[in-house]
Order: structure tokens, then C-alpha cells, then sequence
């Protein structure tokens, strides 16, 4: 008989055991490389949350998390493992760009939303085909969205050096289009609006899945496929809008990027967020309320880290990228390391 | 080890799973070369007793003999070195690798395989002509139709030198014109000193091609016979066993108008006709009982005439005509569905059960408050409705996963209904059920019939079908084979219809 670990114990104290084995982990690898780890952890604890300038920067990146892990965790609800949202994050920047390039002489009440709107628009679109593939001819989303991410990196190319190249420009990027962006509210760090509208997506996430009509059936479909079948849903159709929907939420790393700091699109803007979602969607067990201090680790992480590798000279970038690994290895993996023995330590105390 | 030592003896075998006894003291010995039956219904402890001789299971109690040697309990490999070999009813095949791959898959012999491979290719071809298993050894296994699958199961069998042969219901999945040439090969398989274990619940199967019979029954083996010197009928009559009374309450309501009707329906799944052909009313505050072995297409049918299946022919509730695969439409139609796979199909088995008492009727605007769910409302008429039925605890957080199989019963029972269905479709109510919920669940039907519910029920407990029917249809390889009511039937004209004997 397997005994099910407590509900505090699995949702607190086992992802705060799993990082604390991945920090223990990293200062073994700080330590091989002649650092002390404990002034490396200071260092990264201030860099992440030092001052606010430190804030600023860390939630500027959990933005992208946030919006990457929620965009996982739709699909996932809906029995889909949607490994495309870095390709549905490059199309909606795409998308962003073009209203932003060409909406000019709209006044920037209007352009702003709609360049918002066509970031989760192209995000939703380049999803689309995945989903409808899936739908129809039961081609398995795994293998179609991470071809619709190579993809989505050649078309961009093509674009971004092509046809949407500054004029007189030498690197791949378009023409800066700082009139439309999302309000900054970070003081000097390039923290945007795109957070308040993650964490308004967040909440809305949480209140579809689990409040309404719709998101019960979505919920249905990917739990129970054959009872969804049964209660006279209709698999296909939720499959195809799970993930429109999980592709809209990849536009929200478009708007924070592209619309929110650097106005301007450019080769390789979304920086792998796309990926590292699928870390924060499982460390935050495909839930809101998971995902959100899960994406503010990931953001702590890659800020921190960014720091950390400035002061320490002989932790270089390629060590924060390896404890970025450490976290997402222990927090995606070893639930199955620690689970058990938690399980036995837990059951033995009660 | 001489020539009448038993190919395979079991003894005293006694497996439990958790309150279910699936097997009780169960003796069965098999000569060597000798076809040997194993019949009985469905849950009556068949597939138990083959794993715990094929060591998936360690029994409880008891000893496995194979060649008169005792085998070490619950290891499968002391089994295959021992000299038996499972044909599963799902092939274990690799679609993506030749014939001749599968065959040597596991017992390559070498580092390089060049060598092996022709001595493989002229055993595969031997033992073809042996016994009149024709493979080509280079197709590839996903080009190969049914028939030839299962063949090359035992091609793979034979290849590692298994001199008995377990098979599994083999013809479930077969062609009659395929099940004929499966009972070529085994008969050469006798021939050649072979023994074979056949497992089945088709009477018609052991007259056949069998020796001698071994009938199971609620987990013990009731009978044992010479095949020459038993007779379908006496068969049948050994597995169903006798017959309850009739203990409940059941008012005489006149079955009133006709509510629904199956006309010329047909069903087929990876090319087989499940069901076919089969035509019938139900009509208002009747129960109909659909008997038959597991397996003859009652299931496919309850599922079609659900909407959850392609089906050719027509539905009708009330006159009008249901769109076929939309069970969205079914419902709305007031057809309820009690489905057979309670887990899967009924429940959402990982949520709480207050999520799966909405289930079908989820859009329903009783649930919603503005364009959200109604979460507390839905929790207070689940609390209201599991206290209704009786499932225990009465806790709508609880995962549904979590309830006894009666519990969950209940609980899908519950809310079917609670929609007052015109018809409801009953499949397999009381499974897994202990004697209290059965009880229970059987008021809860009769119930529904006096309110003027016209309800069709599938069940494998002939028992339950003959306690609360007003007609009995019976059902043989996708046919209804006859009609009658629980007060005309007796055993022997029951056994032969569900063998598809007689009509």
C-alpha cells in the first residue's frame, strides 16, 4: 500500500527541499571552482533582491517566466505538452512589431492594446496549426510544436534580416519603435506593465480552469479523455482551443520584451524563456498559484545569477546557466528522488 | 518424469485481492499432449489462475507443477525456462520489426547476428511446415493481419522451445475462417506430443478442439469433464450455476409506449463486426436485459446506441432519430448512461467527486452563478445527492478515484438519475460491487422502472439480468440469439443461447 505524502508536505515543503538540494548541489560545483559558496549565494541573493533596482529586474524577468509557465500549464491541463511556446513567443513578437511599425498614426491608446493583442494573436496562431494537427490527424503535439519552433527561428531570420531590417542597419534588428511601448513602472529597470498583465493573466488562468464551464471541460478532456467523450464534449474541438490559448499566453513574453523593454524586435529575443517555462509550469504543479512564486525563483535565478558571475570573476555565465540546470533537474526530476523518503519520514513522525 | 506425468498441475491455488477471492483451493491438472479447456464467465477467476501459473502472481497458497516439477512462485522466468509460454490476447509484438526480428527478439544468441539469423529463418520455416504455421519471416509485423499476428506469437513461442502453449481467448480477436486455421495448428501442436491450455469463454470453442474441460466458477473450478462426454448444454449450465431467486419488490407497472428503439445496428471496430445487425425496443417502465458471455458485442453496443461509438443503423428515443456519435444529443434526447467502465468513462477519476456529479450536464446554468461554476452549490447538491444514495464517506472533495468501486456505482447511479432520464442505458452495475450496494443499486433501478424509465441493462451476472428484467435479450458473437422473459428462462436454454447454439 503506497501512502500519499500530506497536502502541506507535497505542495510546501518538498519543492523548498528540492531547491535547497539544488543550491547544495551548485555550492559543490562553486566550490570546485575555487569560490566560497557562501559569499557566492550572498551575492546572488543581493543581486536578485538587494535593493529595488535588484526587484525591478528579477520581476522583469519572472515576467517571462510567468507567462511561459502559465502558457505550459493551459496545455498541460488539456493533456497537451506544448514544447512550442519559445516558437509562439518569436511569432508574437512578430506580430507586436508589425502593429508597432506600422501604427504610427494611430494615437497610442489604441496602438498599444492592439499591438498586445496581435502578440497573443500571432502567439495563438502559430499554435494553431500544432493543435489543429492534433485534433484532426492525431499528430502528437510534442513532435509538431518543437518543429514549429525551428520553424518559427528560420522564418524570423528571414524577416528580421530581410524584409523588417532597419535601413542602414548592420545587426539583425527592425527599426526602434519606443513610441508604443508598455508603461514602465520599474524606475530604471525595464519592469512593465506586461507583469501587472501577467499576473492578470495568472488569475485568469486559475479562474478559467478551475471556475468555469470551459475550463472544466479543457480540465475533463486532459484527465479523463474518455469520460469527456462520454459527457458528449468534444476532445478535438478543446484540444485546438487549449491551445490558442496556450500560444496567446506565449505572446505575453512578446509584449514584455518587445513592447515593454527593448522596442524593437531582433534575432533570438526570446532568449530560451519559452523553455524554461516548462520548468517553472512543473516546479509550480501547472498551477496559478505554483507557477507564480515559481516564475519569481526563475526570474531571482537569472538576475541573481547575472550578478553573482559580475562580482565572484571565477563564476562565469556558464556556471549560472549550470545552476539554472541544477534547479530545473532537482524541481523537475526529483520529486521522484525525494517523494519516497519524504513520504516514509512524514508517515513514521505522524 | 514419465509419460503420464502431468504437463502442468496446480494445486490447492488460492489468490486474494484485497476483499476479492479470485481464485479459491483451485485444483487443475493438464495431460501432456493434450488440448486441455479452461471455461468459465467472465470475473470467475480464469485470467488469475493463468498469471499465478505463468508467475506474474505468487499465490497466496498452493503449488504450481510444471513436468512434475514444483516452480518457484512468482517468477515467470522459472516458468518460460520450465517450458510454458503465454499467447496473450494483445499480441506482444513490435508492429515496426519483421517477423523473423520478433521471433529472435530476446534470444539473439550472440554478439553478431548474421549466423543466427538463417538458422532462425530455417527454424521459422520448420516449424511452418510442422505445423501449418505459415509466416513470411520478413514482413513486417504492422503489415500483417490479425490471424498471422497470432501466429507469429506462437511461431515465437514454439522458437524458444515451449512444449506448453497457453493461450488466452484467441479467438476473441479472429475471423472465424482464422479462428478455423488456429485450431489447424493446434491440433498439430497435439499431434507432435505438444500440450495446449485453452482459455475461453466460447462453448463452441472447447466441443470443438478441447480434450478434456475445466469449468471455473465465483473462482473455483466446479467441474472437470472429458470433452466426448460433456454436452454444451451441461457446460453452460456448470458456468452460470444455479440460479437466485427473485427476492425484490418489483410492482406490476404496465410497460407502457415504446421509448427507445435500435434498428439494424451495427458496429465495427478494426475491421470486425462487433454487433451486427440487432434490432429492438425498450418501451416505458421496462427493464430489458441484454445477456450474454463478455465479449459478444454488448458492450459495443450499449457504447453505440450511446453515441460513444461509429455505428450503422438507427437510434431512436421517443420516435425521433439520435445523430449518431454525439452523445451531447443522446443526452439532451433524455438518454442517461450508467457506463461499464465505471473508472474511465464514468468519473473523473482524479478530481473531486463534486466534479464528476456534474459531468454531462456540466453546461447545465443551475451550476453557474453569473459565467463562473457555482462550486458551493455544486458541493451542497453533491453532499445532498451522496447521502441520497448512500455512497460513503458522503464528501464531495474526495477524489472519486479514492470511493469503492460501489460507492463510485452510486455516485455515477445518482446522478444519471437525478436527470430523470426517458431512457437510461445501464452497463455492468454492479461489478466489483459488494452484496450491500448491489442491494441497493438494484432498489435504485426498480425504482427508475416504476417511474416509468425505460431501462436497458447489460450485464455478464446473469443473476442480476434474470432479477430485475422484464425481458431478457441474449447476445452471441454480436447477435441477439433470443428472447425471453426471467420467468419462462431456465439454465439450459439460457447456456445454449449465450454459446449461440440455439436461438
Amino acid at each position: 500500500m503506497r501512502r500519499a505524502l500530506p497536502r502541506w508536505a507535497d505542495l510546501i515543503l518538498l519543492p523548498l527541499l528540492n531547491l535547497a538540494l539544488a543550491l547544495l548541489l551548485s555550492g559543490v560545483v562553486v566550490l570546485m571552482t575555487g569560490a566560497n559558496p557562501l559569499v557566492a549565494a550572498a551575492a546572488l541573493a543581493r543581486g536578485a533582491f538587494g535593493d529595488a533596482e535588484a526587484w525591478g529586474y528579477t520581476l522583469y524577468y519572472a515576467t517571462d517566466m510567468l507567462f511561459a509557465g502559465l502558457a505550459v500549464a493551459v496545455a498541460f491541463h488539456a493533456g497537451l505538452f506544448n514544447i512550442g511556446v519559445e516558437g509562439q513567443a518569436y511569432l508574437g513578437g512578430l506580430g507586436a512589431a508589425l502593429v508597432a511599425l506600422n501604427g504610427g498614426g494611430l494615437p497610442v491608446w489604441v496602438a498599444v492594446p492592439l499591438a498586445v493583442g496581435a502578440a497573443a494573436l500571432f502567439g495563438a496562431a502559430w499554435a494553431a496549426i500544432p493543435g489543429l494537427l492534433q485534433a484532426r490527424r492525431g499528430s502528437h503535439v510534442v513532435i509538431t510544436t518543437i518543429m514549429f519552433n525551428f520553424i518559427a527561428y528560420a522564418l524570423m531570420t528571414y524577416l528580421i534580416a530581410g524584409p523588417l531590417l532597419a535601413p542602414g542597419q548592420m545587426s539583425p534588428e527592425t527599426r526602434g519603435f519606443p513610441a508604443i511601448a508598455l508603461p514602465q513602472i520599474g524606475g530604471g529597470t525595464p519592469l512593465n506593465v506586461a507583469f501587472v498583465l501577467a499576473l492578470l493573466c495568472a488569475a485568469g488562468v486559475w479562474l478559467l480552469l478551475w471556475h468555469t464551464p470551459a475550463g472544466y471541460r479543457l480540465r475533463a478532456v486532459g484527465a479523463a479523455p474518455r469520460a469527456a467523450v462520454y459527457a458528449g464534449m468534444v476532445p478535438a474541438r478543446i484540444i485546438v482551443w487549449s491551445m490558442l490559448l496556450s500560444g496567446a499566453l506565449a505572446g505575453g513574453i512578446a509584449c514584455n520584451e518587445v513592447l515593454g523593454a527593448q522596442h524593437k524586435l531582433f534575432i533570438g529575443f526570446t532568449g530560451g524563456y519559452g523553455f524554461t517555462g516548462i520548468a517553472v509550469a512543473l516546479m509550480g504543479r501547472n498551477h496559478p498559484a505554483g507557477i507564480l512564486p515559481a516564475a519569481i525563483l526563475f526570474g531571482a535565478l537569472y538576475q541573481g545569477g547575472a550578478e553573482m558571475a559580475f562580482d565572484i570573476p571565477t563564476i562565469s555565465g556558464d556556471l549560472v546557466v549550470a545552476i539554472q540546470g541544477l534547479v530545473i533537474l532537482t524541481t523537475g526530476a526529483a520529486p521522484f528522488l525525494l517523494r519516497p523518503l519524504l513520504t516514509r519520514l512524514v508517515s513514521r513522525s505522524a | 518424469m514419465t509419460a503420464d506425468t502431468p504437463a502442468v498441475e496446480l494445486r490447492g491455488i488460492d489468490k486474494r485481492f484485497g476483499s476479492t477471492h479470485a481464485n479459491r483451493a483451485v485444483d487443475l491438472t493438464v495431460r501432456r499432449g493434450s488440448i486441455h479447456g479452461l471455461i468459465g464467465e467472465n470475473g470467475a477467476g480464469k485470467s488469475t489462475l493463468m498469471s499465478v501459473l505463468y508467475g506474474f502472481y505468487a499465490a497466496d497458497a498452493g503449488t504450481v507443477r510444471v513436468g512434475g516439477r514444483v516452480l518457484p512462485p512468482g517468477d515467470s522466468e522459472a516458468a518460460i525456462a520450465a517450458g510454458l509460454a503465454m499467447v496473450h490476447q494483445h499480441f506482444m509484438l513490435i508492429d515496426e520489426m519483421t517477423v523473423l526480428e520478433n521471433v529472435m527478439l530476446g534470444v539473439e544468441g550472440g554478439f553478431l547476428l548474421r549466423s543466427h539469423i538463417r538458422q532462425a529463418r530455417e527454424r521459422i520455416a520448420t516449424l511452418g511446415r510442422n505445423y501449418g504455421l505459415s509466416v513470411d519471416a520478413d514482413a513486417r509485423v504492422e503489415h500483417l493481419p490479425i490471424g498471422a499476428r497470432q501466429r507469429v506469437e506462437i511461431v515465437r513461442a514454439l522458437y524458444r522451445g515451449a512444449e506448453t502453449l497457453i493461450l488466452d481467448e484467441p479467438t476473441g480477436v479472429l475471423t472465424p475462417t482464422e479462428a478455423t486455421d488456429l485450431f489447424r495448428v493446434l491440433a498439430a501442436l497435439r499431434a507432435q506430443g505438444r500440450t495446449v491450455l485453452l482459455v475461453t469463454h466460447k462453448l463452441r470453442e472447447i466441443m470443438a478442439i478441447t480434450d478434456r474441460v475445466s469449468v471455473m466458477r465465483a473462482g473455483a473450478t466446479v467441474a472437470e469433464r472429458d470433452t466426448a462426454k460433456t454436452s454444451p448444454e451441461e457446460l453452460g449450465e456448470l458456468m452460470i450455476g444455479r440460479r437466485l431467486a427473485t427476492g425484490l419488490p418489483r410492482g406490476d407497472t404496465a410497460a407502457g409506449g415504446t421509448a427507445l428503439s435500435v434498428r439494424n445496428l451495427v458496429v465495427r471496430e478494426g475491421g470486425v463486426d462487433r454487433v451486427r445487425g440487432v434490432t429492438f425496443d425498450v418501451r416505458e417502465g421496462e427493464i430489458v436485459g441484454v445477456a450474454g458471455v463478455s465479449g459478444n458485442g454488448q458492450s459495443e453496443l450499449l457504447e453505440a446506441v450511446a453515441g460513444m461509438r461509429p455505428r450503422d443503423g438507427d437510434v431512436l428515443v421517443d420516435g425521433s432519430p439520435l445523430p449518431a456519435l454525439d452523445p451531447a444529443a443522446a443526452r439532451a434526447a433524455g438518454l442517461g448512461h450508467v457506463p461499464e467502465d465505471r473508472l474511465r468513462t464514468g468519473l473523473l477519476a482524479p478530481f473531486a467527486a463534486r466534479e464528476s456529479v456534474i459531468l454531462g450536464h456540466s453546461d447545465d446554468r443551475a451550476w453557474c452563478r453569473g459565467p463562473l461554476l457555482d462550486w458551493r452549490g455544486i458541493e451542497r447538491h453533491s453532499a445532498a445527492l451522496m447521502v441520497d444514495y448512500d455512497v460513503r464517506p458522503p464528501v464531495p472533495k474526495l477524489r472519486a478515484a479514492g470511493f469503492s468501486g460501489g460507492n463510485q456505482q452510486k455516485l455515477i447511479l445518482g446522478r444519471e438519475v437525478e436527470q430523470a432520464p426517458r431512457v437510461l442505458l445501464v452497463g455492468q452495475p454492479t461489478r466489483g460491487v459488494d452484496i450491500g450496494g448491489i442491494d441497493a443499486i438494484h432498489r435504485r433501478l426498480l425504482d427508475l422502472r416504476a417511474a416509468g424509465c425505460a431501462i436497458l441493462l447489460v450485464s455478464v451476472e446473469l443473476d442480476e439480468i434474470l432479477r430485475l428484467s422484464d425481458r431478457v435479450l441474449v447476445m452471441s458473437d454480436g447477435r441477439i440469439t433470443g428472447e425471453t422473459t426471467p420467468a419462462r428462462a431456465d439454465e439450459r436454454q439460457l447456456g445454449l443461447m449465450m454459446s449461440g447454439i440455439a436461438a
